[in-house]
């Protein structure tokens, strides 16, 4: 085991014209459980093929503690990975897909079975050390496929590449918390790829958020939920992603069109900024008593143990126009919008911004219902150009005017 | 439109893939949800007419298609992995199916392919080749082939499994919009429950190459008939344990709570006696896990002592996995971030009302308390025979 430490590592597909990982100097510290997040195309497995020397970097240094390793082959690291697809001989029993890697470096008998008996003993093979690997479901294989890696001594990190894809969506529950026991009774440093939130937070210690090649944000999960610094960590993380609205400070508040949601922290001048509200903190009341921007309700989303209230604010003090006759018949079948990022004309021609509140299931909002919703205190932030600038704080009293 | 399928049966190397499959579907969407293997990709083939039936007729508008070849059939397929032509532009690969139809003019092909493009918001797009556009943007282009030419079905196979998540979760609603007019029959598979509630249309049930059931999701979320049913529309999974019906009392794990009013019987209305009379019989009790909570129940809440395993946090909820009596996994979805010590010992609760009561199999619902305590809380009749 050894922290991984990278020293100015990035990467070009193309002779170095454009970076698909910007070089980045970043430690991986020993035994923790790492996330790396993104989207397809932002460089995490890139970087992971670094890491494991699938990949040498164009520029940069790769250590392993004091030990550099920036030209030492895969098989020179000890690094177990896990891919998207099992890789596992699948006529053979998991007992000889385990004790395949160490019967190849010519391991005696007793010690091979000593190995293999632990780590099956470790990821649970016990029951199933004699059956054919074929014969296991996909998510037992991926266990397989891990134990190939940690039969042999000294690993020095576990890299899994999106090792979920292949797994059923009620498996996947089970076998991401027995890869997180599996991590707590080894020890080892797992650095685990995803472009899935909930997987990525439910696993890391410490969740690495990567996008265009360059690390953004890396935190505790709920650090990067509860505090994201960055526009795309409030997207990425939860779902539905962070609501973003254009905003504007002028004298010390924070306003929604002309409505003021609370006082801005932060040494920030006057002007427009956006203003991020995560849905789970946003709150939708009809009645407009309190400190809160007049919106009305587009859409419900019924989840089942939850609701997705989707309401179009447009800033004014009042609800946007009443529609006496109802909403159009259309938006009251299909029962929703879309959550766009883009601003929207109402049927007057007022623009208005699209806004997804979470509540407890059973809302009895409906689409057409007027409402005010209102920003959990210290719960929403302020971005200009996409980065955190500061936090807003609660009026004293009332915000309107 | 009507699709209809009547007594469809495939068997393939001595399984069985198709068991007896009916259904009536409809112009519109209808949504095909079930875990990995249960039949959608089989089914979705047979009604394409990629694979051959056994047995059982296929008709679309009353007429029975069953072995008219799938070149001759008015479909369109869309596929879990994104197929376009590598060499042709996303215009030439949207245009491919009119050209090939050889029924419209140059121009009409040409307003029909930036229609659908537009549609699918790719439609500043059109010159590139596939490889230089993101999984989402490939996807569009199958699904705008598959939209270009008016067909009697449309059959989207698990079309967003091989996105990322945060696309999923925008193209699930883009997608909605689209079909939910649609002309033709559009049956569209998916394995994960978010997407088929989100969608809330009507939707068939597959598990292991059979209907489980047909009707309203969100009925069935609330009313699940079966476990598999149930199963197939929880996420996180359902918590499952074993429990025994005796002399009016659900018991379970040491306590017990005063069994429910039945589901509302939809057959065998013969059965009718009361558990007082009845003999013991064994139960499987379901609970979703945002119905477990820890420290606090009311009157009437039933208390497993708990170990806690392990906890994951994602900062909107907590997912804690506990082991009941030592074997018995148990997962609670708890609100925002609470941190908990593996190892240490607590009390899992949960109000009986949200508890559902399948027989020994999961082959039935006999009771959905949650659901009907609302209504009839005062009945004391009980039917968990059946």
């Amino acid at each position: 085991m050894a922290d991984i430490r990278l020293e100015g590592v990035g990467h070009s597909y193309d002779g170095g014209r454009t970076w698909a990982l910007k070089p980045m100097t970043w430690t991986w510290r020993s035994g923790r459980a790492y996330a790396l997040l993104g989207p397809s195309g932002c460089g995490k497995t890139t970087l992971l093929n670094i890491i494991s020397g699938l990949l040498t970097p164009t520029t940069g240094r790769i250590w392993f503690d004091d030990r550099e390793v920036t030209t030492v082959p895969t098989a020179g690291r000890d690094i177990a990975q896990v891919f998207q697809f099992p890789v596992l001989y699948e006529e053979m029993s998991v007992y000889d897909n385990l004790a395949f890697p160490l019967r190849n470096r010519k391991y005696p008998k007793a010690e091979v079975d000593r190995r293999v008996r632990r780590v099956s003993g470790m990821l649970g093979l016990d029951d199933h050390l004699r059956r054919r690997s074929r014969r296991l479901d996909p998510g037992r294989q991926q266990i397989v496929s891990l134990g190939r890696g940690l039969v042999r001594s000294g690993v020095a990190a576990v890299l899994l590449d999106e090792p979920l894809t292949v797994v059923d969506p009620a498996m996947k529950w089970t076998l991401r918390s027995t890869l997180k026991e599996i991590h707590r009774d080894t020890g080892h440093t797992f650095i685990y790829v995803t472009h899935d939130q909930t997987e990525a937070l439910t696993f890391a210690d410490e969740v690495v958020v990567v996008k265009d090649g360059e690390i953004v944000q890396a935190g505790e999960p709920t650090e990067l939920f509860l505090s994201p610094a960055h526009e795309f960590v409030g997207h990425f993380i939860g779902s539905p992603g962070m609501n973003v609205l254009p905003a504007e400070i002028l004298d010390g508040l924070v306003r929604v069109g002309r409505a003021a949601v609370g006082r801005a922290v932060g040494d920030l001048p006057a002007g427009p900024v956006r203003i991020g509200i995560r849905p789970e903190f946003a709150v939708l009341d009809s009645a407009g008593s309190t400190p809160g921007v007049a919106g009305r309700v587009t859409g419900v989303d019924r989840m089942g143990s939850y609701d997705l209230v989707h309401v179009l604010v447009n800033g004014h003090d009042e609800p946007p126009p009443a529609e006496r006759d109802g909403p159009p018949p259309t938006e009251r079948t299909t029962g929703r919008t879309t959550g766009r990022t883009t601003g929207r004309s109402d049927q007057d021609g007022n623009a208005g911004h699209p806004l997804v509140v979470k509540t407890e299931a059973g809302s009895r909002f409906e689409p057409g219902d007027a409402g005010f919703v209102r920003f959990a205190a210290d719960r929403a932030f302020l971005f200009r150009d996409a980065v955190r600038c500061g936090t807003v704080a609660p009026l004293n009293g009332r915000g309107e005017e | 439109m009507a699709l209809i399928l009547d007594g469809v049966r495939l068997r393939r190397r001595g399984e069985i893939w198709l068991d007896d499959i009916s259904l009536e579907l409809s112009s519109g969407m209808t949504m095909l949800v079930g875990p990995m293997s249960a039949g959608k990709t089989t089914l979705m083939r047979v009604v394409a007419g990629l694979l051959p039936p056994d047995a059982g007729r296929i008709t679309v508008n009353g007429t029975d298609v069953t072995s008219v070849s799938v070149r001759k059939r008015s479909v369109a397929f869309v596929y879990q992995q994104f197929i376009n032509y590598p060499s042709l532009s996303v215009y030439e690969n949207i245009a491919s199916p009119l050209r090939l139809a050889r029924d419209l003019p140059r121009a009409g092909i040409d307003r029909r392919v930036r229609e659908v493009a537009e549609l699918m918001g790719i439609g500043d797009l059109l010159g590139r080749r596939p490889a230089e556009l993101s999984g989402g943007q490939q996807q569009r282009t199958a699904i705008a082939r598959a939209l270009a030419r008016p067909v009697d079905v449309l059959l989207l196979d698990e079309p967003l499994a091989n996105l990322d998540f945060k696309l999923r979760e925008q193209l699930r609603a883009d997608l909605r919009s689209m079909f939910q007019g649609s002309s033709s029959v559009v049956l569209y598979s998916t394995a994960d429950p978010a997407e088929a509630l989100t969608f809330a249309a009507p939707t068939v049930v597959l598990g292991e190459g059979r209907v489980r059931h047909v009707g309203e999701v969100a009925e069935m979320y609330a009313r699940p008939p079966t476990l598999a049913v149930a199963a197939a529309l929880s996420d996180p999974p359902l918590n499952l344990l074993p429990g025994v019906v005796r002399a009016g009392r659900v018991e379970c794990l040491g306590t017990s709570f005063p069994a429910p009013p039945a589901h509302p019987p939809a057959h065998s209305p013969a059965q009718d006696d009361p558990a007082q009379d009845g003999p013991a019989q064994d139960v499987v009790l379901a609970v979703r896990p945002h119905h477990v909570t820890i420290g606090g129940g009311g009157p009437g809440t039933l208390a497993f002592p708990a170990e806690i395993r392990l906890a994951e946090v994602t900062g909107s909820a907590t997912f804690l996995h506990l082991l009941l009596a030592g074997r018995l996994h148990l997962v609670a979805q708890l609100p925002g971030t609470q941190l908990f010590v593996p190892g240490e010992s607590t009390t899992a609760f949960v109000d009986p009302a949200h508890l559902f009561v399948f027989d020994e199999n999961g082959g039935r619902l006999l009771a959905a308390s949650a659901v009907s305590a609302v209504s009839t809380a005062s009945t004391a009749e009980v039917d968990l025979h059946g």
